[in-house]
Formats: structure tokens, sequence, C-alpha cells
């Protein structure tokens, strides 16, 4: 049983609930905030710190065969950055693709405590349900790779709109999967067959079935809004990378119309200029989009300098890339589902691309005009690690450092840019808005990201340090659920958290149309492919919201 | 001013004392240097529960014992000399910065990998992956010098990229693998692939061998580099004759399946 919690002095930062910065008690009682506790176990005294709910990261890739096939590529990254136990917490190791209990811990120590796991195949749902256990103390869930699947394309392809529904229901819930995963919709599957095929345009048919990415995209959000998942589809558009794809990134989301649509790793999908030549920024007319449209959510992916790994559903770009770095890369099978690229990669400085995809990404958080629709990510490990959060913090908070790191940069790129010239800085509460009030909102989660009564106790408190990179970087206290993990600096105990999925209701004859299907094309039979509730552990089915009509 | 180490029994398990260099003794008084810690196993115990320690902290550290147990002596030092009167277990000098370390007997696999400057000499025979880089990296050894008077196993020299590693006995399959600069000198039979990847670097293997089909053979001629490389190996001891000091060598580039600047040099007799 949790003990009961008092925290007192603390200045709050909970914008959900309007607080900004105010002196507030909080009272935690079995795993939650609530109103009042009478005779609380332990009162903290947050003088001088800053209290937020838990950090909740809305795309990042921690878990599943992606992910372990990305640290197998990397020894020499593990070797430099060993993870030590402690009394209470398990070892493992570091670098830019951590361990799976190192990736719990170390996301326990920059103050958040829940993320999401981007992409995964449903074949690989089991394996990612497995790590997901073995990454402690956060509450996590992922999103199923759904946008190149074979069959679903050929119902999509014979207008079979019902079925379609009813298959991505049975999808989701085989995997315990949180919402759809579009990447690169409609290209991978060409790619597969024929070397340097793809689509480039959104209303291009793809050879293979006939069916323009559009029609997918719109096929999936109808699905979702319809059936009310908590949170929309989750979309890594078409042309990731290329210059010119801002064009892309705006059809897209004007397919979604007023309905509700996620694009992750915005930054990376904002690129003016022709293909095939260098890219300039078009983030002003992607935050102006975004701005004016409360239907779309969407996540940075800012580029950090330093170590990354590519790691995507989208092979074609990873193949791509791997003909510039010229180093080792791999290319897995993903059966019938989707595609998988991974290969480690570093951004640097003096790189014209790589400084301009740095700067794209800050001016796109600072033109943000709703803190809340434009959330911080660095699409772990593809921009840069999780672990660079608070220097990316102390960039939107700090204009003088930002100014300081822009003379590190290669000029030309910077001069392509309008960063320069703004001059906005994050609030702690904006900061307390895109790392978690604007995340919990965007995924539909109501217990997270606030601090009111019946939320789930997941609180942080930072020293309140005039250097923002250091201050989140080592939370004095970390609550999980209403357990102390983090007391003064130091793990004091480790925690399981929850997995969080949906679960849409289907048509059971679904299973009678993709059995077959199953059974002609995969190298697993059908009664092993979906996921048992063993594999849960932990785990809370998030509802579905009202139809919205 | 010499330290003395002296083993007190050969350890059942391997040992693992990366805090044997002059860097980290050299300014500590004994009594703390009984106390640095080192993994017996998986177990933490001081230093004085393996080692007898004596003499006076300095520049200089003298092991003895049969040390094939013990791991990454000298790891990461920068300066000052660490001879072992013994076997050397693996991970010698491993990312070596300067200074010295002799080695009376043979010693483990590992040795120097990713050395960035300073001199291991090996009076015995080293195992796997002398010079090497570790699993993953791309770039092994970058400078210093690596003198086996012995033999070596396989895979000398992967990934090297600068420095000098010479073998006075025979060596393993794959020697200077993936190689990116740098020289290899065998004065023994070499195995099978040597210089299997490699980009530019040269390989002198000083008996016939068997070279792979993806490198062209170029010329005979008489390098003039060659005699100074080599009148420095004999002055370390390696057995250089003066045949080998005045022949032509034969000259193949390669590997063609990388960028084919590298080369393999042999003497033609």
């Amino acid at each position: 049983m949790s003990s009961t919690l008092c925290i007192v002095n603390g200045s709050v930062h909970d914008p959900a609930n309007r607080i900004a910065g105010e002196p507030r008690t909080l009272f935690v009682r079995d795993g939650r905030i609530a109103d009042a506790v009478a005779e609380p176990d332990r009162t903290i005294d947050a003088r001088g710190m800053v209290v937020m709910p838990g950090g909740v990261d809305i795309h990042c890739h921690i878990a599943g065969p992606k992910v372990n096939l990305a640290r197998k590529l990397q020894p020499e990254d593990h070797r430099r950055d060993p993870h030590p136990g402690t009394r209470f917490t398990r070892s493992g190791s570091g670098g830019i693709v951590p361990s799976t209990f190192a990736t719990g811990y170390r996301y326990a120590t920059l103050g958040y405590t829940t993320a999401m796991e981007a992409a995964v195949t449903p074949i690989g749902a089991r394996h990612t349900l497995e790590e997901l256990h073995d990454t402690p103390i956060i509450d996590k869930g992922f999103y199923v790779l759904l946008g190149n699947n074979i069959f679903l394309q050929q119902l999509l392809r014979d207008g079979r709109r019902s079925e379609f529904r009813q298959a991505v229901a049975w999808w989701i819930n085989s995997t315990k999967a949180y919402t759809a995963k579009l990447v690169n919709p409609g290209g991978d599957e060409p790619w597969k067959g024929r070397r340097n095929s793809n689509v480039s345009d959104l209303d291009e048919k793809n050879d293979v079935f006939g069916i323009s990415p559009r029609q997918i995209i719109d096929a999936f959000v109808e699905v979702a809004n319809d059936a009310g998942f908590p949170h929309p589809p989750h979309i890594h558009c078409n042309n990731l990378g290329h210059s010119g794809n801002f064009r892309t990134t705006l059809e897209t989301m004007k397919t979604a119309g007023d309905r509700r649509l996620h694009v992750a790793h915005i930054q990376f999908h904002s690129y003016a200029g022709e293909p095939g030549k260098n890219p300039g920024s078009a983030a002003r007319e992607i935050a102006d989009y975004v701005n004016a449209h409360p239907n779309i959510t969407c996540d940075v992916g800012q580029v950090m300098f330093g170590k990354s790994t590519i790691m995507t559903a989208d092979a074609p770009l990873a193949y791509m890339l791997r003909g510039i770095k010229k180093a080792k890369w791999i290319n897995a099978d993903t059966e019938c589902e989707s595609g998988c690229g991974i290969l480690p990669f570093s951004y640097q400085e003096k790189v014209y691309v790589h400084a301009l995809q740095w700067a794209i990404g800050l001016e796109l958080f600072l033109m943000s005009a709703d803190p809340w629709r434009i959330i911080l990510s660095t699409d772990h490990p593809n921009g840069g690690s999780f672990q660079s959060y608070p220097k990316l913090i102390r960039l939107l908070m700090d204009r003088d450092f930002r100014k300081q790191e822009m003379q590190r940069v290669n000029r030309r790129a910077i001069a392509r840019t309008t960063l320069p010239d703004l001059d906005r800085e994050y609030s702690l509460n904006e900061i307390a808005i895109i790392t978690r009030a604007g995340p919990a909102r965007a995924l539909g989660l109501r217990n997270k990201g606030h601090l009111g009564a019946g939320a789930d106790a997941d609180i942080t408190i930072y020293d309140d340090h005039p250097d923002r990179e250091r201050m989140f970087s080592a939370p004095r206290y970390v609550i999980k659920s209403g357990h102390m993990i983090i007391d003064n600096h130091e793990f004091c105990a480790d925690f399981s958290g929850r997995m969080l999925h949906i679960a849409p209701e289907y048509d059971a004859s679904i299973v009678d149309a993709v059995r077959p299907f199953f059974e002609n094309y995969y190298s697993i039979e059908f009664d092993n492919y979906a996921v048992p509730d063993s594999y849960l552990h932990d785990h809370e089915v998030i509802p579905l919201r009202p139809a919205t009509g | 001013m010499t330290l003395r180490l002296e083993l007190r029994a050969a350890p059942e398990v391997p040992v693992e004392a990366d805090c044997i260099t002059p860097d980290r003794l050299r300014q500590l008084p004994i009594a703390e240097i009984e106390r640095l810690p080192v993994f017996y196993g998986n177990r933490q115990v001081p230093l004085a529960e393996v080692f007898t320690v004596s003499g006076a902290p300095g520049e200089t550290i003298q092991l003895r014992g049969d040390m094939s147990r013990v791991k990454h002596i000298g790891a990461t030092m920068s300066c000052g000399q660490i001879h072992i009167d013994g076997h050397a277990g693996a991970h010698l000098g491993a990312e070596m910065l300067g200074g010295t370390i002799v080695v009376s007997g043979n010693a483990g696999d590992w040795v120097g990998p990713e050395m960035r400057g300073g001199r291991i000499v090996i009076r015995g025979s080293a195992g796997h992956l002398a010079g090497s880089a570790y699993r993953g990296a791309a770039v092994g050894m970058t400078g210093g010098e690596i003198i086996i008077h012995g033999a070596a196993r396989n895979e000398a020299g992967h990934g090297m990229r600068g420095g000098l590693i010479a073998i006075g006995g025979s060596c393993g399959d794959f020697a200077g693998v993936n190689m990116l600069a740098g020289t290899v000198t065998i004065f023994g039979a070499a195995g099978i692939r040597t210089g299997a990847g490699m980009k530019r670097g040269t390989i002198i293997a000083m008996q016939p061998l068997e070279v792979l089909p993806t490198f062209a053979y170029a010329c005979e001629y008489r390098p003039s580099f060659l005699p100074l490389y080599l009148l420095h190996l004999r002055r370390l001891g390696l057995p250089v004759t003066d045949g080998q000091l005045s022949a032509s060598y034969r000259r193949w580039c390669g590997d063609a399946v990388e960028l084919n600047r590298g080369e393999i040099l042999s003497p033609s007799i």
C-alpha cells in the first residue's frame, strides 16, 4: 500500500488547472492526488522548488524489435556509458539507445513518468510488451504500425470500408496498442518490391494496390475519430527529410479536415526548396497551419547535435541515408506489415542540413501560438536522445543561450531561417504544457499531465535553478503513482509502471476474413499472432471518447 | 622510484585491475594504493588482497607473477612505465595514450585495443585482436607501437588507423582486417585473408602468403621508407635480416571491395 503524502510550499505549475507557479499544497493518497489528507505519512517542504506533473513523452522509440536491433548494432556506444545498479535499481547500459532498465530509470531522472513507443509492427507487439514490462518506473504504451499493412490496403482497394474499420479495431485489440501509426503510408510496399520505388505525392496511386496515401490517411482518420480513439492516428508523413516536403505535410493535414490528427516529428516535414536540392525552412507555413487548426496536434522531433540513431519504419528513407553515411545499417524484414531501417547517425553543427534542421525545430517551437498542440520531442533517438531534453528546454527558455549556440552552427543555414529574429522565451508554465499537460491532453489521458484531485500522483519537484538545463536534468523528488521513487536526488525504490492501451470493439467475424490471408502469407501461425492478456501485467484500458457525431 | 606489485597467488577467476597505471599510482601513498578497488570475479576487493605492495610510488611499476587472468593492466595510461615479469591478461594497455609497457612472458587477447600512443612490448606471444578496434567501433589503434616478439593470433590490427604493429613470429587469420591506415609487419607466416577489407595502410609480410583475389598485383620495387622502418625494428630486437633490408618487394593493392588504397608488401626472394 502506498503511503500518504503532502507537498507544501512548492511553486506549482499545473496548466491544465490554470495554476501557474502559485504556492499550493498537494495531497496524495492511494496513488492519486487527493483533495485533503488528514495525517499524511510524510510531508515534503518544497520551498524554493517547482512542482509539476510527471513528464509525458508522446513520441519516442524505446522498446521492441527495432530498438533491440539498434542496441545490438552499437556495442561501441554502450561501452562508454555503463549504467550501474543501486540498492534499489537494476543495472544496464546507456548511450543513445539505452537498455530497457536504463531507459526507465533515465526517464525518471528527468522527471518523466510516461512515454509512448511510437512505432511497433503488429508482429513485434509481443516482443515490445515484454520489453515495456522491463522498462521500469514509467507508464507506457505503443502505437501499432498499420499504414503499410498489405491486408488493410487490399480492403481499401476493394472499397470494403466497414471491414477495414473492423480489421483496424481487431489489430489494435490483438496487439494491445494505443492507437494506429502511419509511416510513409502507401510507400513502403512498392519499395519492398522494387528498388528506389516509393510514392512522393499524396494523390499518387501506388503500383501495388492502386491506392493513394490520401485514401489511406483519410480511412484511418475516419476510423479513429468515429470510434473515438483517445489519440487520433499518429502519422509520419510521406517524403520525410526531402526538400519541399512541407507541401505534402500541409496536404496531409488538410486531408484530416476538421477531424483530429497527430503529426509526428513535424520538423522533419517542414522543409522548403526543390526535391534533390538543398532544403530551406518552411516552418512559417507549417506553424501557421497548425496554429489555425485546433484539430491538429504535433510533436516537433527536434534535432540535437551529437549522436543519434535513425530507426524508422520508413525503410526507403533509411536506405537513402545509408548511401550518405556509408557505414553500418540494418534493413529488417517485417513480413506483410511495414518496413524497417536502422542506422547510427550524428548531427553536426557545421553541416548545412543538420544546422537547418536544428533551427527549423526551434522555429516551430517559437512560432507556436498554442503550446498545447506543439509538443516537445526529439523523436528519440532519431533527432537525438531524450536525455537531451533539459538542453532543449534551456534553448527554449534562455534567449541568450540560444544566440550563443547559434554562433556555433553553420551560418548559411541560420541565414535561411528566421531564428535570429525570434526573441520569444518559454515560461516555466509553457514548458509544463509542452512536456506534460499538452501531450497528456493530446493522448486523451485524463489522469495525467495535471495535479487536480483524482489525477495519477505522478509528480516531479525541481530546484528552481536559473540554469534550466541543470534544473531539468535532476529533479530533487520524483513520485510515481504515489510512490516516492527519487528522494533528494537518489533512487529510493523501484517501480513497475502500467501498460496503457485501448480496446475498441469489433465484429468477431473479421477474424475469419483475416485468417486465410495469414495462413497464406505469414511465417507464424495465426493462432500465435494475437497477444494474450497475460502479456499485459499491470495495465489500464483507456476509455474511448464518446462519438463526436 | 619503482613501485612493486607482486601477485599473492594466481587468481582462480578473472581480476580486473584498471587502476594499475603510473597515472593513478605515482602520487598515492602505499596505504592508499592497497585500498584501491579491483574486481575479483564479481566481487570488489582492495588491491592488497590480490597483490603485495612495496617499493616507492613513481613513474615505474614492476609487476611480478602469472597475471594471465589479470585484465586491463595499464588501461588508459599516459606516461611512465609498467614492467611485467610474467604473463599479462587481456586488455593490456587498452586505450593507452603514452608511456611504455613491457611484458616478459605472453599477453592475452586485446593487447592495446584502440591505443592512441606509447609502446607495448611483448617478449612472448600475444592473443587475438592486438591493436584492434573494440567490437562495433570502426577505428582501432591510431598511434603508438605494439612490438610482439613471439606470435600473434587472429585479427591483429583490426580497424587500425595509425601506428605500428610488429609481429616477430607467425600471426593468425585476418591480420589488418578493415585497416584504415598504419603499418603491420609480420616476420613469420601469416594466416588467411590478410588485409581483408582494408581501405589504406601497409601490411609487410616477410614470408610468402596467400593474397586475397580482391588484391591486385602492382609491381616489384624498393620502397624507400622500408629500410628505415626495418632498422628501427632491428634496434627493438626483431629478427630483421640483411636480406630483408636490401630486398626488393612485391606490392599488391587492395582491398578492391573497399577503397583499394591499401598495400601488401612481401620480399621477392
